[in-house]
């Protein structure tokens, strides 16, 4: 009863839209997609924005939507950010923030301060919303949904109108919220990067269809479908940074089954991470390497073997420890190395992104 | 004094007329506008048309239509008596009746546009944050629309002010009751008055001079602030 249960079915002109789903009731949920495969869509329909009719959604046991019921979206206890920041123009920054406050009932009303601090807005606050840059706007915009005390939180693209510089701005803030919020998130994006760092449960779209839904790391190393977020194939890891290296400027992150080297970020010791690592950026070897550029050497199980998009290669996944690397190799190495299930592995990883 | 009494009359009674006319198309051109702005409706076209018909219309043909509409034998007419009120035309009522339909796209279109172009972006926020559709629009669209609702309301108002041909068709030429100021005029022409017709009609040039001047130097100062 703690979970979102959402199945719309649609059918414009030209788009389509069959969902039956089963979200978790916590965490951050990305809803990943090229643009056009009927995310932003899901996300309206659960917020009532869009009416799919004879679609179902309940919301941990409430029923939002069904034959009989239909609640509209302003008795629906949401926050929803806009991928535009959509501030009132006629309002400052206060107004903005006040608007959604005033109409929920008191008993459910806390102060600003949090939302505005989270999100670093207080020197802002008795701006209008055209005195702002556009990360100003769209932090303004998410501490706006916030302030309503939403159970649950729907953003929609919020960082797609953003240049990449902006972009670096809110993404922390977006982290923190990752860490502070107990209520759901329901994050819909097109970007990989966005989704590696901050989703714990993946839902992948095309075409109007459910391609994938799982938790993150699991769903990303699926072979039976398999799951890429943008170009290539890759895991993503939870990580703690265990040392740092001053004399060659590396630090080494834990990971469930082993650990890894990476260029030093200055990142704390102690700090939870999540390294990401592509299929193209990992080798196989059958023979511990002795001279070999590659600092990370990993041992591992071959755990599952699938063909890739490209009919000459093949991606292998192995099981290190709790964790799983997936590693991109040809067909004919694979050959060469009588790769099979259940076989001992040395695993080199030549490149890891570390994300905060 | 430089105006007759009878000008000052007709010039109270003309504005008189106006701000009524305006004050009530505030409230009914405003949820015509919005239904117009909102509807997917097939009757959108149908209705559009209806409320620009005074635009294109000769102002005797709309005035021969409420004459006979609120005469003795027309609908209007026997509502009027039945209740008791008696019949509108030749009465300020009467007038002020006329007036509303005459300037309705006056006040319907520019509102209609301003509601257009605040999009349906700002109410979904709103009822993302709680607002009803109804709290929505005190609080989100009438303060977007306003620069919509003061176009609507001047051009309305001077509309009003400068109608002839409905005013002669339903209120006649009674003084202090439908005598306007376009009317008075042209009895000052009939009658060979033609230094009163000058004064009076300087002054109806000049008033519009100042309203049309005054919308478009506001929205010429609109335009570059956003």
């Amino acid at each position: 009863m703690d979970t979102i249960a959402a199945r719309f079915q649609l059918n414009w002109p030209g788009f389509q839209l069959d969902v039956d789903l089963n979200l978790p009731g916590r965490g951050v949920t990305a809803l990943f997609g090229h643009s056009g495969s009927g995310k932003t869509t899901l996300l309206r329909c659960i917020a009532g924005l869009e009416h799919a009719p004879r679609g179902f959604l309940s919301f941990k046991g409430e029923i939002w939507q069904d034959a009989t019921t239909w609640v509209p979206t302003y008795r629906r206890p949401l926050g929803y950010v806009f991928q535009e920041a959509s501030l009132f123009p006629h309002l400052t920054v206060l107004g903005n923030l006040r608007y959604g406050l005033k109409r929920i009932a008191a008993a459910e009303r806390r102060s600003l301060e949090q939302a505005v601090e989270l999100l670093g807005i207080g020197h802002l606050l008795a701006r209008k919303p055209e005195r702002l840059s556009g990360g100003e706007r769209q932090r303004v915009g998410i501490a706006r949904a916030l302030a309503v005390n939403p159970r649950i939180l729907l953003m929609d693209e919020p960082l797609a109108a953003l240049d990449l510089k902006r972009k670096q701005e809110i993404l922390p803030y977006l982290e923190r919220l990752h860490d502070l919020l107990e209520i759901p998130v329901l994050y819909v994006s097109h970007a990989p990067d966005e989704v590696a760092r901050l989703a714990d449960h993946l839902v992948v779209m095309d075409g109007g269809l459910v391609q994938a839904s799982g938790a993150l790391m699991e769903t990303l190393a699926r072979l039976d479908v398999p799951i890429r977020l943008g170009e290539d194939a890759g895991v993503v890891l939870d990580a703690t940074v265990a040392e740092r290296d001053a004399q060659w400027q590396l630090a080494r992150v834990d990971f469930a089954g082993g650990s890894l080297w990476s260029r030093d970020r200055g990142l704390a010791l102690g700090q939870h991470v999540r390294v990401r690592v592509l299929a193209r950026d990992v080798s196989l070897a059958t023979k511990h390497q002795e001279n070999t550029s590659i600092l990370n050497l990993l041992s591992g199980k071959v755990d599952a073997i699938a063909d890739d998009e490209h009919p000459g290669l093949a991606l292998v996944r192995v099981q290190i420890g709790e964790a799983v690397l997936l590693a991109r190799v040809t067909k004919r190495s694979a050959a060469a190395l009588g790769i099979a299930l259940g076989q001992q592995i040395w695993v080199q990883v030549k490149s890891v992104a570390l994300m905060e | 004094m430089w105006l007759s009494s009878d000008d000052l009359q007709a010039i109270w009674l003309t504005l008189r007329l106006a701000g009524i006319v305006t004050a009530i198309l505030f409230v009914v051109g405003t949820p015509v506008a919005w239904w117009l702005a909102q509807t997917s409706s097939r009757w959108k076209g149908p209705i559009s048309a209806v409320v620009a018909l005074p635009l294109v219309l000769p102002p005797s043909v709309l005035g021969f239509y409420l004459l006979l509409a609120m005469g003795p034998s027309g609908p209007v007419g026997q509502f009027t008596q039945a209740l008791g009120i008696g019949l509108l035309p030749f009465t300020f009522w009467g007038l002020v009746i006329a007036s509303v339909f005459y300037s309705f796209p006056f006040m319907v279109q520019p509102v209609q546009n301003a509601f257009e172009t605040i999009g349906t972006r700002p109410l979904e926020v709103a009822a993302t944050l709680r607002a009803s559709p109804l709290d929505t629009f005190f609080t989100v669209v009438l303060p977007l629309a306003a620069p919509g609702f003061l176009t609507a309301g001047i051009l309305t108002f001077a509309h009003t002010v400068g109608e002839f041909g409905v005013v002669l068709m339903i209120g006649g030429n009674i003084p202090d009751l439908t005598r306007v100021v376009s009317v008075q005029i042209y009895d000052h022409v009939e009658a060979m008055e033609y230094a009163d017709a000058h004064r009076l009609s300087a002054v109806m040039v000049a008033f519009s001079f100042a309203v049309l001047l005054a919308l478009y130097v506001w929205q010429h100062r609109g335009r570059k602030e956003t």
